[in-house]
């Protein structure tokens, strides 16, 4: 599904990413951590379509065909979905106006007409059950006060909601509390099938006991520097990430 | 592929004025130039009784002794008041029943506006006074209203067939002598509207005059007079487009509201005059006087979503003159472009337990300049009075400037007044966030305005809600891609 290639980037000069390779297949949960800094979000926001960063070499390509050149939205049409490490707040739009803007705005890009309202309806009050969010809450400005659990799950519902191919979720499960992070998870779990893929940028192995990665990748200074398969989290959550740098050197 | 201010910039000032046309129809245009004899041909043309004439020579000899004010903060070229034509009619003035009986290039205009009359009248239940080019060519709904003896129709008509009414009200809360716009609507004004809501009475529907300014080089100053009387309710929308064109046209507007004992009125206007092209050339100069007198337990609410002109001076005000009454404002004003615009309002309280809310949203992009100017008075009389006002400025790009002028003053010390001013940009991170969701720039800042102005759209009755979010977009919108 996602094959990226000797990914190089840099912002203001300042080099990120050194070369970074990484695949997806449709089915698939791959988890990437790293310490701080290592390029991680940096890595979402790239494939997404962040245009502040400058791509200096690779490739980045969804089904097959390269994405470099599409734009954000056009990239969020072809199935991509990023859920933010700090999600935005847009006063006075609520949460159900944003989404019905995103589905409709998605579906005008594939050439169909606005969901039917009762669909909508029917859609929300459907995922909103499955992440255990309460109606009021769909009525608030988006981001707008919210704590940071309620902001990450709000995330996870975009994400339901718009039924993305390719789903990165960016340290979504910082902020979540105990009973939340299990709520968000299996709300990622029902979400997941084999035609679609999950990428989870974590720094914890907690996330990892519900969401259970079939990859685990180390992300150190701008490349992907170690893969394994769930025990290496386990490893790293045992050991600290000095071990991994030692073995570099 | 980097998204700069700059880009967003200039999408934003991409945006050609929609509206850019105007209609051949055939009128009627006095020469250029303004003296007695001008304002004595104008009443004359009206065919105006002896009492009507006088007071437009009246304030014409105070206008003469008067100064344009400088004091707002906007620069534009001065109108040459002279090379102005006062008067313009379309020559005949037909008197209309229905709509198929309105010139079909006239109703041509209107359907390209995007306002079809015949869907209004279904959808929105409004009563329709067109003015066009100062005269009104079609008045309708005047039979469901006359049941209930609610009176609206021109003013001109109004000054012949309720000379009492007219002759009481008009100038009683903008005196001629108030301001140099004030005094030469009130000398030339051609043509406008009267409402009059007797006691008791609610009006069952919105009532709604579109203007607009069609003949190139006149002026227009238009005359608007609002009387509820003791317990009665009225809702008025006024929304206005104007055709592009190249030298500045002047709009002088003023309008009064009378709002008696325990009556309630509420005044809302679109407003969408050409507001010049990419350059700052043309656009219309809206230098409009907007005030509302409140007697015992009456209510007077200004709602308006200021998208158009080249520069605008206005301050719709509230003189809260009886107890417990109440004042409030509620302000868009986007200014993109080269725009200038200069407004707020002024809450005089005089009255015990006078209330009055602010509200202002200011948008600003590309060059324009956008300053909220209010006043709050608590005369010494005014026992507890109290004021909140919120103003939020929203800025897009760098080359923009919003600027607010509070002016504060109080003489009774049981008075509360609040203030809270905010600023904004929207900011890369809103966009790209948008972008990941799937919604591109054009629609993305759309839906950020929106959200900006939510409170002061949902004051909007319902039908001008849907055009005013409209018309947002379109002022604020670029040729993305
Ligand atoms: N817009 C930017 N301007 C300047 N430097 C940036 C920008 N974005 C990222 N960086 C730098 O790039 C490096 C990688 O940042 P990134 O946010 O991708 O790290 P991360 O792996 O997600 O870290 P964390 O675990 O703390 O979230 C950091 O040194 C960061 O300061
Ligand atoms: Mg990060």
């Amino acid at each position: 599904m996602l094959k990226i290639e000797n990914l190089q980037a840099s912002i203001d000069d300042k080099s990120i990413l050194n070369g970074l390779n990484l695949e997806v297949k449709a089915g698939e949960v791959h988890a990437i951590m790293g310490p701080n800094g290592a390029g991680k979000s940096t890595l979402a926001n790239i494939i997404a379509g962040k245009e502040e960063y400058e791509v200096t070499n690779g490739a980045i390509e969804l089904h097959g065909e390269d994405i470099s050149e599409l734009a954000p939205e056009e990239r969020a049409h072809n199935g991509i979905f990023l859920s933010f490490q700090y999600p935005v707040e847009i006063p006075g739009v609520s949460v159900t106006n944003f989404i019905k803007t995103a589905i409709n705005e998605t579906r005008k890009a594939k050439g169909l007409e606005d969901m039917p309202a009762k669909d909508m309806l029917k859609k929300i009050r459907e995922k909103s059950e499955l992440l255990e969010i309460d109606r009021k809450f769909l009525s608030r400005s988006l981001n707008e006060g919210f704590s940071g659990g309620e902001k990450k799950r709000n995330e996870i519902f975009q994400m339901a909601m718009l039924e993305p191919k390719l789903a990165i979720l960016d340290e979504t499960d910082s902020g979540l509390d105990i009973d939340a992070l299990r709520i968000v998870a299996n709300g990622v779990n029902k979400l997941k099938s084999k035609d679609n893929a999950v990428i989870v940028i974590t720094h914890y192995q907690r996330l990892l006991d519900y969401i259970v990665p079939d990859f685990v990748h180390v992300l150190y200074d701008g490349k992907i520097v170690k893969s394994g398969d769930a025990s290496l989290a386990l490893e790293l959550e045992a050991k600290g990430y000095d071990w991994i740098k030692q073995e570099l050197v | 592929m980097k998204y700069t201010e700059d880009d967003l910039e200039k999408e934003l000032e991409t945006q050609e004025y929609k509206y850019g046309f105007y209609t051949d129809i055939e009128s009627e245009t006095f020469a250029k130039g303004l003296n007695e004899e001008v304002v004595i041909a104008i009443s004359k043309k009206k065919n105006e009784p002896q009492w009507m004439t006088d007071w437009r020579l009246e304030a014409f000899r105070v206008w003469e002794k008067m100064e344009e004010p400088e004091w707002a903060n906007v620069r534009y070229e001065k109108p040459k008041f002279q090379d102005i034509a006062y008067y313009s009619a379309p020559k005949e003035k037909p008197k209309l029943n229905s709509l198929d009986e309105v010139d079909p290039e006239l109703l041509d205009t209107f359907k390209r506006l995007g306002i079809s009359l015949d869907e209004q009248k279904k959808l929105a239940n409004v009563a329709v006074d067109i003015v066009m080019d100062s005269v009104s060519v079609a008045t309708t709904f005047k039979k469901t209203l006359g049941e209930k003896g609610i009176i609206f129709m021109p003013i001109s008509e109004a000054i012949q067939e309720h000379p009492a009414l007219v002759k009481k009200y008009l100038g009683s809360v903008v005196p001629t002598t108030d301001n140099f716009y004030a005094a030469l609507n009130s000398a030339v004004f051609s043509d406008g509207s009267f409402c009059y809501i007797p006691k008791g009475v609610r009006c069952p529907m919105e009532l709604s005059t579109y203007f607009r300014i069609n003949e190139g080089g006149t002026g227009q100053f238009e005359r608007t007079l609002v009387v509820a009387d003791k317990g009665s309710f009225v809702s008025y929308l006024e929304g206005c487009t104007a055709p592009s064109r190249d030298e500045n046209q002047l709009h002088a507007a003023v309008v009064e509201l009378i709002a008696l004992d325990d009556a309630e009125i509420k005044y809302s206007t679109v407003q969408n005059w050409y507001p010049g092209n990419k350059e700052g050339k043309g656009g219309v100069y809206n230098f409009v006087t907007k005030r509302g007198i409140c007697e015992n337990n009456a209510k007077i609410s200004w709602t308006q979503v200021e998208t158009g002109s080249a520069v605008t001076w206005k301050y719709p005000s509230c003189i809260l003159k009886g107890n417990n009454s109440v004042g409030e404002f509620y302000s868009i004003a986007v200014t993109n472009n080269h725009q200038q615009a200069d407004t707020g309002t002024k809450m005089i309280h005089l009255g015990k337990n006078t209330k009055s809310t602010i509200i202002s949203k200011g948008i600003s992009a590309g060059h324009s300049q956008n300053s909220y100017r209010g006043l709050v008075q608590i005369n010494s009389r005014a026992e507890n009075a109290r004021n909140f006002s919120q103003c939020d400025s929203l800025l897009m790009g760098n080359a923009c400037g919003a600027h607010t002028f509070p002016y504060i003053e109080v003489k009774n010390k049981s008075a509360q007044i609040e203030h809270e001013a905010t600023t904004s940009k929207i900011g890369e991170e809103q966009l790209f966030y948008c972008n990941q969701r799937g919604i591109d720039t054009e629609k993305a800042i759309a839906l950020i305005v929106n959200g900006f102005s939510k409170e002061v759209l949902n004051k909007l009755p319902m039908e001008f809600a849907v055009e005013a979010q409209k018309l947002l977009e379109i002022s604020l919108e670029g040729s993305v891609g």
